[in-house]
């Protein structure tokens, strides 16, 4: 058996990397092309697509088509974009300021203490999300854990609520707390990396606390930060259970616009036109990420 | 026809002659949490036919899997909007309903309906409505209009719940307004969208699900509601000490329809006819009814049904109530849908 292996060290080397290289094509290259080639589409009325080339579905994102047949700009699709990015990054921020101070605590405990810490960090994704956003419906809702005490003290009436559910504050609630890992696990692995007799140095030479902290600390976190920001920024990006289920469905977001051409818009192509956008978004912070990462690699070697 | 008949019931005798032994199998592919175990049961031991049961959570999906070619089904229940489109695509195949025994079942409203007027390709099966539900505790009164809906007075603004479906949103606003469902007229989709635009700084949540929960809770005080689901809503609601009302306004409700029908490319599709002729039996349609929580199409089935879904308010639609049906938009109308709801969520 083992003599029918090539004597090639190429075409050994191309075989050992066939499963990894099938696995990629497979999942993630085919389902590309297919969703690209599909943008490029007409729509058929009950769903699928008829097969003439047709850019309308990237027209659509910028115009809206009169019923004189003519085209207008209209923002909507703009509007749902920004909507999206915004939610995104407050929630990135959110994690970030909660995710940071907690990935610190973990690399400043005793090293055997340390991986029970990141086990708790990551319990909750052993349960499934959709149950753990509802659990939130629970903490935020009328009469729900947060109000209950506020009525117990009578600061609210029998038929008054805080509002807290279905608002843009639910759905920052429901991202922050659903990647929050995500942020804090990077951060961690480059804090832990960290020598701490550094930050000694840096007060020994006459630095504040915040010095320390702004000049030495963060800096050498810096790859933890912004791996972090990325993992929680890119799916937050195109969630769609947390504004569906927290925000009340109110407003739409990339996410949801995109699940509603595939359900019951029943335009695949104009579905597949924003994946694509949101594509092009994640791939274009992807080049930012890796640009930052090789110029702070460039800085170490100086 | 007669001669159809006579040799339909023989086949159908000579078939539950051999019911002892197995007599193969039949899949059925239906809605989720829609198939009574206990109408499965009778209907394995009466005819030896062994049942699979597959589950699907919307018209989509189903319509979806069968262009994409599934095999393997015995049976599927689409609404009565998609059943055209099943026929015009050529997924399913004749099962001459109205030749089939029990086919004098089948209470007269609902034989040869609009989606398949010779009744060539479907065997009715459960039938609901939409209409909007509300809480007279904190309502205070009747609701009588969707008007008190889609332009709710101070008391009610921002405990509004709405579905998060255009095409039943949409269809609420036309019979509010008047107006011919799928319309293609862009002054009266303006007239829709205007009002639905208006409406939305009262509305809590578009949600299609958990209208009891944010009914019984209080989060809402009115919601947008299928007949079925509020008759359990009701009953949640009563055993928490609330009343929870689903409403016939005098603008009328939406109605719809599943229908039983066989794909093109079952398998077993003598056990499939059996399994129609079956449902359209009192008996097996009450306890079918029972399980599903939804009315049914045949006469007698009633007797079979436990009381309190029997008397409930929610299936026994009140005689001067109109009950439209909605159906399946061409292109046309249905951009206009998608384009008025984009316009009112964005």
């Amino acid at each position: 058996m083992i003599a029918n292996l090539p004597d090639s060290p190429v075409l050994r080397r191309s075989l050992a990397l066939a499963p990894a290289l099938i696995i990629i094509g497979v999942f993630m290259l085919i389902p590309m092309v297919v969703m690209a080639i599909f943008s490029f589409l007409e729509a058929k009325s009950f769903g699928g697509v008829v097969w003439n080339f047709s850019g309308s579905a990237y027209i659509q994102l910028l115009y809206e088509r009169m019923l004189d047949d003519s085209l207008r700009l209209s923002p909507g699709y703009l509007i749902i974009i920004a909507r999206s990015f915004l939610l995104a990054f407050v929630a990135m921020v959110c994690c970030l300021i909660v995710g940071f101070p907690v990935a610190y605590f973990i690399s400043r405990q005793p090293i055997q203490h340390r991986n029970m810490w990141v086990l708790l960090i990551t319990i909750p994704f052993w349960t499934n999300q959709l149950v753990r956003t509802f659990a939130w419906i629970i903490i935020l809702g009328r009469n729900g854990v947060i109000e209950a005490p506020f009525r117990f003290a009578g600061l609210l009436g029998a038929d008054e609520t805080l509002g807290l559910m279905y608002s843009d504050f639910a759905i920052t609630v429901g991202l922050t707390y659903t990647f929050i890992p995500l942020m804090v696990l990077p951060i961690y692995a480059s804090l832990e990396k960290l020598d701490f007799s550094l930050v000694e140095a840096a007060a020994d030479l006459y630095s504040s606390r915040w010095e320390a902290f702004s000049k030495v600390i963060i800096p050498l976190a810096k790859p933890g930060i912004i791996a972090g920001c990325l993992l929680v920024f890119i799916p937050s990006l195109g969630a769609f259970i947390q504004p569906d289920l927290l925000g009340g469905g109110k407003k739409l977001m990339l996410g949801t616009l995109v699940q509603f051409q595939f359900s019951t818009a029943r335009n695949w192509p104009f579905g597949s036109a924003i994946a694509m956008i949101l594509l092009a978004f994640v791939m274009l912070f992807l080049i930012l990420y890796a640009r930052a990462a090789r110029n702070a690699k460039a800085m170490d070697l100086h | 026809m007669i001669l159809k008949t006579a040799l339909w019931a023989a086949s159908a005798l000579a078939l539950m002659a051999g019911a002892a032994q197995a007599e193969g199998s039949l899949n059925i592919y239906n809605w989720t949490d829609y198939t009574s175990p206990e109408m499965i049961e009778k209907f394995e031991k009466e005819t030896g036919i062994d049942v699979t049961l597959d589950t699907y959570d919307s018209n989509e999906t189903l319509l979806a899997k069968m262009q994409a070619g599934a095999t393997g089904y015995d049976i599927i229940v689409p609404s009565h909007n998609f059943i055209p489109i099943f026929i015009e695509e050529g997924l399913v195949q004749e099962v001459d309903a109205t030749a089939m025994p029990n086919f004098k079942n089948v209470k007269e409203r609902w034989r040869h309906p609009d989606w398949d007027p010779e009744q060539k390709y479907t065997v009715p099966f459960h039938w609901g409505s939409a209409s909007v539900a509300y809480r007279p505790d904190l309502y205070g009164k009747e609701l009588e209009s969707y008007g008190e809906f889609f332009e709710p007075s101070e008391e009610v603004s921002g405990r509004i719940s709405v579905f998060k479906t255009p095409e039943e949103v949409v269809n609420l606003a036309h019979l509010y307004l008047g107006q011919e469902f799928c319309n293609e007229d862009p002054a009266a989709m303006q007239r829709v969208q205007d009002l639905l635009i208006a409406q939305k700084p009262h509305v809590m949540a578009y949600s299609s699900e958990g209208m009891n929960d944010r009914l019984i809770n209080g989060d809402a005080i009115i919601s947008t509601h299928w007949n079925g689901y509020a008759y359990k809503g009701r009953t949640l609601a009563e055993e928490a000490g609330k009343e929870l009302v689903y409403a016939y306004p005098k603008e009328g409700v939406i109605g719809w329809m599943d229908g039983l029908m066989i794909p093109a490319s079952a398998e077993n599709v003598e056990n499939a006819k059996i399994f129609m002729n079956f449902i359209m039996d009192p008996e097996n349609m009450g306890i079918q009814s029972n399980y599903a929580g939804y009315g049914g199409p045949i006469e007698g089935q009633e007797e079979f049904m436990d009381e309190a879904l029997r008397n409930a308010p929610e299936i026994n639609i009140p005689n001067d109530t109109k009950m439209i049906f909605s159906f399946a938009c061409n292109a046309k109308a249905q951009s206009l849908i998608d384009r008025v709801w984009t316009n009112v969520l964005r």
